[in-house]
């Protein structure tokens, strides 16, 4: 693969963001795209109509009542195998409900959610509760440790309550004790660990019961913006070893586009818009896209391939590769005489010059998203 | 929301409830029957209840007297450990084994006093234990002890179960469990006392089960609670890892509610012990039978040393239970130190009784050294009344004849149909239709049992209490707040008051004040007192920071940051307490029927004495409606005007809006 050149990078330069590129851009090569849950027109309601309604027409009766509140509207979604698909909204945009629907946590008013196929609506309390112990696993805003139990107990409780054996739930407890890097730590009572470890607690106990589908509420919402980085970090790189299939809750635009694969955005119980990151940076959907936006560093975001013009020569002295972010080959633009080949598998897809980077990020402005 | 279901506007309603009010005035004053309830319409309810109860003990007493036997193992066996020691007999001759050296008991109140709350709880456990060994109360102190070691297990155990029960089942628990266990808390325990003893038969069982009765609700409610406000997240943590729902509750909710459930049990301890010392006069014996005892032959300094001996050890049990409750806040406790906590005293306990076998001064505290304030405090209440007689005598004559007597009168003289009418229109007009019909309800019930007087005059110590506790209370509270060295002092006097049991009470105002209604009003203020205070200087001392430096940001006087700042935010808390103090007066209206009132209480007190169980449960229901009728009024009424406000605010916001 024609990566950039390593004299543009040195090793010590590499930030970890290019890291994470990097790991996703592998990720997305593994992946076989098949759908792991969907969820079709889901509606969610409060208000006094009966739990579960049949049809269009009692829908919207039902949302035009004074008393009731739409909290979800006609919400439909595909997760794919393997991805993070992050969903995304400013508070009381239905993103947290509608994760819970997905899981039956809130019963959703209206729709269909398939797990592998299979209809979760339809399935009894008791495989619902096996579904829960065996395939998915949950990790909240305010971190839920149990006070009373440590840190190795709170990881391991998971398989206590499927009922496991003490020698399976101690060797599994320990492996994950140390992947989430918490070694040595395991007998420490929550209150005794700051807000980012308490969230390791949480990622691991997620873990323990080896689910193929982690749902993330807002997890990093609760900490400090260094922490919160850190954390975002340690995810990827757990996401990278793991690949599990997540949905990752969050109102930081900036989070979502730096975890993501694809990203839907929910505005009053609607999505907005859904794509992967660089889409919807590149063509935000309307004004309220366009405001999260605009604060986002879009060079580390849109990828060379995106911006590139048609090429004018066959062949080029450096050349990018056309997943590259901007902001990872800029230097190497910047030090090239002219214009950069930009390659796509190999074959020359076209090129790229300073001026169409300054160009890319003063878009900006130009698009008038300055908010 | 509510307000759009009900057609009569604010005004309307204040219309239509000045006219009925007229209306029912007019009617009232001018038909006899309205004023007077006749007594041939009395419906005989209590003779009933007697008849069915008397039905029912000839079914299935052969079940309880079993279970009462059962219970009595556990009590026998706690009796014979702290206080009376067993005789086995073996063949010929009796083996004796003593009770628990009382060097042992102190010891380990020490001990566990040290090790949960460090050197100053030890030194208190050590000084209250030196009173009650010193002033020959250990006996006494140590059978009521062993009644609340047998009932707080399972007091705790029932409370538990029914507070799980009432989570899992809402709709249950507001329909039939909440009234429940109002009326379990509200009925005097004097009220099925007597039931309990035709069941379960005389003695220290049919008194424990009446301990156990009382002492339930606290524990359930603070289960139903502690399980309600455990975080969302960490129940649906118990469904995401696909608990069950037993699973949830008692692995994920309770265990995580632990702080929480241990004030309760604190909250049950001394439920526990203020109940043992009332139930003692059906036959636990220990500390209140000694007290009642001397009340009866109004020998002042016993009761005095007895009454010391309960205060004392209720601060004892409270500030280890508090201590506990503290310490088992997460990450505090180990197993080691739990080993070493029980442990140790476990140790003290079997060599000091084991050695009281050859040293007779370990098995029983020498006589030699034993103290008594002798004769002091009667010559010193002899004395206050030989030389200040007529100033106590004016005071009391002038509070009765221009407070109590003129409210008493109004009260008691008032048609009936007027009173309850008037109530009912009120109960209409601040918490709609279902608030009327619940007042109607009650007022029936005291009609129709005959008891209206009675209850009137209940009402009336209840409320002239409360209102003085109010006028004497809130200034209080308002200084301890402004001064620190008084909030400190203020503080410890509330804690040691609140874990009196109600019956002490009783014993300064009567040795002042003689029996009647102003020594009774004095107790029942002495008793409501505590939660206007407590609530009241606490809400004003825990008013947000933010608030206050906005405040002094403002420029605003020491006055002004009262009257604009901490009053408004503080007043939920102080209308909180008032409502408390109304269901303390209440509570100990009941109480002071010892001291000679003609109230509700009376007449529980005569059914007692009676045995006439029956009676006994009508009064004690006709109690816990009306508490349950003040309860509820208080709360509509608070909730009312709040409600006015925020709806007032809310169409400003509007209008602004617009």
């Amino acid at each position: 693969m024609a990566a950039p050149q390593p004299s543009a990078f040195p090793r010590s330069r590499i930030t970890d963001h290019l890291m994470v590129s990097e790991m996703k851009k592998d990720l997305r090569n593994t992946s076989e795209n098949s759908v792991k849950l969907s969820c079709l027109n889901i509606w969610k309601l409060y208000g006094p109509h009966p739990d579960r309604l049949t049809g269009k027409e009692q829908l919207l009766a039902a949302s035009r009542d004074p008393h009731t509140f739409t909290a979800l509207r006609d919400v439909s979604l595909n997760v794919r195998r393997g991805e993070i698909f992050v969903v995304m909204g400013l508070s009381g945009s239905g993103k947290s409900t509608l994760l819970r629907c997905l899981t039956r946590l809130v019963e959703p008013t209206f729709g269909e959610v398939l797990l592998d196929g299979v209809n979760m609506m339809s399935l009894s309390a008791k495989d619902l509760m096996e579904i829960r112990r065996h395939k998915m696993a949950m990790v909240f805003q305010n971190f839920a440790l149990l006070p009373h139990l440590t840190v190795a107990e709170n990881i391991g409780l998971p398989l206590r309550i499927r009922g496991e054996s003490g020698g399976k739930i101690e060797s599994t407890v320990s492996e994950l004790t140390a992947l989430v890097g918490l070694s040595g730590m395991s007998k420490r009572l929550p209150h005794q660990l700051s807000g980012g470890q308490q969230q390791r607690v949480g990622l691991a106990r997620a873990l323990t019961g080896d689910p193929e589908f982690l749902l993330l509420d807002e997890p990093f919402s609760a900490l400090d913006p260094l922490i919160r980085r850190e954390l975002q970090g340690e995810l990827i790189r757990l996401q990278s070893r793991l690949h599990k299939t997540m949905i990752f809750v969050t109102h930081d635009f900036n989070e979502a586009v730096r975890i993501g694969d694809r990203i839907v955005i929910m505005k009053d119980g609607k999505v907005v818009q859904s794509g992967t990151p660089e889409e919807i940076v590149a063509e935000p959907a309307d004004d309220y896209v366009g405001s999260f936006v605009a604060g986002v560093d879009r060079t580390r975001v849109i990828t060379c391939g995106r911006i590139a013009a048609p090429a004018t020569a066959h062949s080029y002295s450096f050349t990018v590769d056309a997943q590259s972010k901007v902001a990872d080959v800029a230097e190497a633009i910047a030090s090239a005489k002219g214009a950069v080949g930009v390659l796509d598998g190999g074959a020359l897809k076209g090129e790229i010059d300073a001026g169409a980077v300054l160009r890319m990020v003063s878009a900006v402005r130009l698009a008038g998203f300055n908010v | 929301m509510t307000r759009d279901r009900t057609s009569f506007s604010f005004e309307q309603r204040f219309g239509i409830s000045a006219a009925i009010v007229v209306a029912l005035a007019c009617v009232s004053w001018s038909l006899p029957i309205a004023a007077k309830y006749p007594l041939s319409w009395k419906w005989p309810l209590d003779q009933l209840l007697t008849m069915w109860l008397k039905f029912l003990v000839a079914q299935i007493s052969f079940i309880t007297r079993g279970i009462a036997h059962i219970l009595q193992m556990p009590l026998d066996f706690a009796i014979g450990l702290l206080a009376k020691g067993f005789e086995i007999p073996l063949g010929s001759e009796t083996v004796t084994i003593p009770p628990l050296s009382w060097a042992g008991v102190c010891a380990t109140f020490v001990w566990i006093g040290y090790r949960v709350g460090g050197t100053r709880l030890a030194l208190l456990q050590a000084a209250c234990s030196a009173y009650i060994v010193l002033f020959w109360q250990w006996h006494a102190a140590m059978l009521t002890l062993a009644s609340v070691l047998v009932c707080v297990p399972v007091a705790v155990a029932c409370g538990l179960l029914i507070g799980v029960f009432a989570y899992s089942r809402p709709k249950l628990n507001q329909w039939v469990l909440t009234p429940g266990l109002d009326i379990m808390q509200t009925v005097p325990a004097f009220a099925y006392l007597i039931p309990t003893l035709l069941l379960f038969g005389f003695g220290p069982v049919a008194a424990m089960i009446a301990t156990v009765i009382f002492a339930t609700p606290p524990m359930a409610r603070v289960t139903t609670l502690a399980l309600n406000q455990t975080p969302m997240e960490i129940r649906e943590l118990g469904k995401m890892v696909g608990c069950t729902e037993r699973q949830t509750i008692w692995r994920i909710l309770l265990p995580s509610s632990l702080p929480s459930l241990l004030v309760g049990l604190n909250q049950t301890v001394m439920m526990t012990l203020n109940m043992v010392i009332v139930a003692s006069m059906i036959g636990a014996g220990g500390l209140g039978f000694d007290v009642l005892r001397a009340l009866r032959q109004l020998d002042i300094d016993r009761g005095f040393e007895s009454g010391v001996a309960i205060v004392l050890l209720a601060v004892m049990l409270d500030r280890q239970g508090v201590a506990l409750a503290n310490a088992a806040k997460p990450g505090a406790a180990s197993s080691k130190t739990l080993a070493a906590m029980f442990g140790v005293p476990l140790a003290f306990l079997i060599v000091a009784t084991l050695l009281g076998t050859q040293f007779d001064w370990l098995r029983e505290f020498p006589k030699a050294l034993r103290l008594s304030t002798g004769a002091t405090l009667n010559d010193a209440v002899s004395w206050i009344n030989i030389n200040y007689f007529d100033a106590i005598e004016a005071f009391r004559i002038f509070v009765l004849t221009h407070f109590m007597t003129p409210i008493k009168v109004a009260l008691t003289s008032a048609p009936w149909l007027f009173v309850s009418g008037v109530v009912t229109v009120f109960a209409y007009f601040v918490g709609g239709a279902r608030m009327a019909f619940l007042s109607a309800f009650v007022f029936a019930f005291c009609l129709v049992t005959g008891l209206w007087d009675k209850a009137m005059i209940t009402i009336y110590l209840c409320l002239s209490a409360t209102v003085i506790s109010v006028v004497i209370g809130i200034p209080i509270a308002v200084l301890a707040a402004r001064f620190d060295p008084l909030y400190r002092a203020t503080t410890v006097a509330i804690e040691v008051l609140q874990t009196l049991p109600s019956f002490v009470y009783l014993i300064p105002v009567v040795m002042l004040f003689r029996v009647g209604d102003f020594a009774a009003l004095l107790a029942i203020v002495a008793f409501a007192i505590t939660p206007i205070i407590k609530f009241t200087m606490t809400a004003l001392r825990t008013v947000p920071a933010d608030l206050v430096e906005a405040g002094k940001s403002m420029g605003c006087s020491g006055a002004q940051m009262d009257f604009f700042i901490r009053f408004p935010v503080a007043l939920p808390s102080i209308l909180l307490g008032i409502n408390q103090a109304l269901l303390f007066a209440l509570a100990m209206v009941v109480i002071t029927a010892l001291v000679g009132t003609r109230d509700l209480g009376q007449e529980v007190y005569i059914a007692l004495t009676a045995a006439n169980p029956g009676r006994g449960l009508v009064a004690g229901l006709c109690l816990a409606l009306l508490g349950i009728l003040i309860d509820r009024l208080f709360q509509a009424g608070v909730a009312r005007l709040q409600h006015r406000k925020s709806s007032q605010s809310f169409v400003h916001g509007e209008l602004a809006a617009a």
